[in-house]
């Protein structure tokens, strides 16, 4: 373990050593360090359990429509954790990922927690059902531009929708951050490997610390767990791109790569797992961390696309649907549904882990071969990389080392991996290994010579360098009006 | 090669240095601005347009055309506007209220403004009272509205119900992004629906047409 070097606002990194270095041990359903929750589920203590995420149909958010806005919620938690139990599941996690009127007045927000934590009191009443609510507020700080990250009403009502949500008893706390978001859309658009370290590590990095600092702190004083974040509005929104043929695969595979090391920064400052489902990047960082994790992938084409529908299953320690709006289906309602589609996928893991490693590494193996082939973002998530990907960010001692040198990394095995026939890439996208590999190697030796640079190049108008520690150039005038509405937002949960 | 050709050449292949030393020549040689525009400038857009959307180049290739022409407009919009000449068409563009999804809006914004037409970038989050009032300051002949949420796109329908019920009959709206259909374009009352950025230019001309 590093500790933080705070004097010359240099970030270091706190993980020196991987707490799985063997592939074959980063497997689904075990993780070295599990989480125990009240009603008795051990996340990664060797049983993969479902984790449900849901959402509103198509409606507005407003006073009128409020009764409705809670039957939704109601009706999903009773629907959802009957059917759970009907199907014997061992244990299920309930995610509610706030839509931002909800953050934006926390008593909306908690209203819905309140109504989940009712409906996992009844169901475990009712039927012995194990099960923990995740309460993921979303970062509304962006709907102000440039937004402010540390102060202001949308970072107040966040922090107050975390701790009520706490005190309510909701067990696990994460959210999709979006420091640094500011500059990395323009950063993927052009395909600048350059903004892109930029904005994952040295701005998402700065911010990460800031707020996970916080949540860690509201998790500290009501007994529940800081659990983790997630780099879905950089990395699922490069992944979104690539699948439309927008931004090459191998660029967004490489973005992946980099974006673990601005969410490892959150269980640097404390937080426990499990890892928040649409951070594909997890299985890295529960091979550095020791951490649980949840994942998404082939259950989640509800929410997106995605080309790691079975791989990304290969490490998970809960298995997430991503998303899914509370709409009738011919089966059930759509979360419903996805319980049971959930259900069913953990228990067939469940069944092969029970029959012994040998089924486990075997039911991996087809999940990790039946994917890595086939697409650079897919290959790159193999255990086997993911280790090679966390040794890369561990052996350096800053966060803009570590980016450099995983990115460099990715690239590494995408090449080989491509020239000795493992992975198919297209002509067009080969040359961009080529091209990323320049970039790095003019990047400068040291962070503050790269933020130097970076601050005469970056559009200061778009983001508050006070609020990520960073000095504004001599002689650059910053006017902020700081007006609501302006910002980007994360193409990785669009259906949220 | 003619120069125009090779201005229309530079700006397909993202060469800015190259349109910065072409323009002025061609200005010096007595070329008429509105001739680069219609015959190098737009056109190489469009052959740039044709590629992304055949999937031959990505966003990050499309954008170094963009910003050649875009080198290429600074020199000669002035003398455009001095001479009283007006783009064939004003667009309006915003992601509606409560979504701060502007990937794709901006996609379109640069597609648009490829294809010769005045773009004015609203943002995010604007909401339907600003859509109407920047109607009335600019008089566009367009209006796209983006969302990725499907739980903004009810502001999609508030916000043509709002263009409309400010008596702007005339004016094209046009709808995309993720969960927006043509059926939902049709059911709000919008004009038209572009599934993608590499789509948006022609469903726009197809609705200004109409």
């Amino acid at each position: 373990m590093r500790l933080p070097l705070t004097p010359k606002n240099e970030y270091i990194m706190k993980y020196a050593d991987l707490a799985i270095s063997d592939p074959s041990q980063l497997v689904y359903g075990v993780s070295p360090r599990p989480l125990k929750t009240r009603y008795g589920l051990n996340i990664g203590g060797g049983t993969i359990y479902p984790e449900l995420n849901f959402t509103l149909p198509n409606m507005d958010i407003k006073p009128a429509t409020l009764p409705e806005v809670y039957r939704h919620y109601r009706q999903i938690a009773e629907e959802t954790l009957k059917r759970a139990a009907e199907l014997e599941v061992p244990g299920v996690v309930l995610e509610f990922e706030t839509l931002p009127p909800m953050t934006e007045h926390p008593e909306i927000g908690l209203e819905v927690v309140k109504i989940l934590l009712d409906g996992i009191e009844k169901a475990n009443s009712a039927y012995g059902l194990k099960a923990a609510l995740r309460c993921t507020p979303n970062d509304n700080r962006e709907f102000i531009r440039p937004p402010l990250m540390r102060s202001g009403r949308y970072w107040e009502a966040m922090l107050e929708l975390f701790e009520k949500s706490a005190a309510a008893g909701a067990e696990l706390l994460s959210i999709e951050s979006v420091g640094g978001k500011e500059l990395h859309d323009d950063a993927l658009v052009n395909g600048d490997l350059r903004a892109v370290l930029f904005s994952l590590c040295v701005m998402g990095v700065r911010d990460m610390r800031f707020l996970w600092e916080h949540i860690v702190g509201i998790a500290g004083r009501h007994g529940v767990h800081a659990a983790g974040d997630t780099a879905c509005g950089f990395g699922n929104t490069a992944m979104v791109l690539a699948e439309r043929r927008m931004i090459p695969k191998v660029f967004a595979s490489v973005v992946r790569a980099v974006s673990a090391v601005r969410s490892l920064v959150a269980y640097e400052c404390g937080a426990v797992g499990p890892g928040k489902d649409c951070g594909y990047e997890n299985p890295i960082l529960k091979a550095i961390t020791g951490f649980p994790m949840s994942m998404e992938g082939k259950t989640s084409a509800c929410a997106h696309l995605s080309p790691v529908g079975n791989l990304a299953a290969a490490t998970a320690d809960l298995w997430s649907n991503e998303s899914v709006q509370n709409i009738k289906l011919l089966g059930a309602m759509a979360p419903v549904c996805y319980m049971e589609q959930l259900a069913y996928d953990c228990r067939l893991m469940n069944q092969a882990a029970k029959d012994g490693p040998e089924d486990r590494a075997r039911l991996i193996k087809w999940m990790v071969e039946s994917d890595a082939a086939l697409d650079p973002q897919a290959l790159i998530l193999a255990p086997e990389n993911c280790i090679s990907l966390a040794q890369a960010i561990v052996s350096e001692d800053s966060h803009y080392a570590a980016g450099i040198s995983v990115a460099r990394k990715a690239i590494g095995i995408l090449r080989e991996s491509h020239q000795q026939g493992r992975l198919r890439i297209n002509e067009r996208e080969a040359g961009w290994l080529d091209r990323m590999e320049d970039e790095l190697d003019d990047m400068p030796e040291s962070e503050d010579e790269f933020i130097d640079e970076m601050m005469e190049e970056v559009d200061l108008e778009k983001f508050t360098p006070q609020d990520y520690d960073l000095p504004v150039p001599a002689g650059a005038q910053v006017h902020h009006s700081h007006s609501e509405g302006s910002a980007p937002g994360c193409l990785g949960c669009g259906s949220h | 090669m003619s120069k125009l050709e090779d201005l229309k050449t530079a700006v397909i292949n993202g060469k800015r240095k190259d349109v910065k030393t072409i323009v002025p020549e061609l200005l010096e040689s007595g070329a008429d601005p509105v001739e680069m525009l219609e015959q190098a400038l737009i056109p190489a857009m469009s052959v740039v347009g044709e590629r992304f959307k055949k999937n031959e180049i990505f966003v990050p290739e499309m954008l170094v055309s963009a910003r050649a022409m875009k080198e290429a407009m600074k020199i000669i919009e002035p003398i455009l506007i001095e001479a009283g000449v007006k783009p064939e068409f004003k667009a309006l563009i915003g992601t509606v209220e409560g979504d701060l999804h502007d990937i794709g809006k901006n996609l379109v914004a640069t597609m648009w403004k490829g294809a010769g037409f005045d773009v004015v970038d609203l943002g995010v989050n604007v909401s339907p009272a600003a859509f109407v009032q920047a109607i009335e300051e600019h008089s566009p002949h367009l209006v796209g509205l983006s969302a990725l949420l499907t739980t903004t796109m009810p502001a999609m329908r508030d916000t043509v119900e709002k263009i409309r019920g400010a008596g702007h009959d005339k004016v094209k709206v046009l709808i995309g992004g993720a969960p927006v259909t043509l059926e939902f374009a049709r059911e709000i009352g919008a004009d038209g629906y572009a599934s993608d950025a590499a789509s948006a230019v022609d469903a726009a001309r197809e609705i200004l047409a109409s």
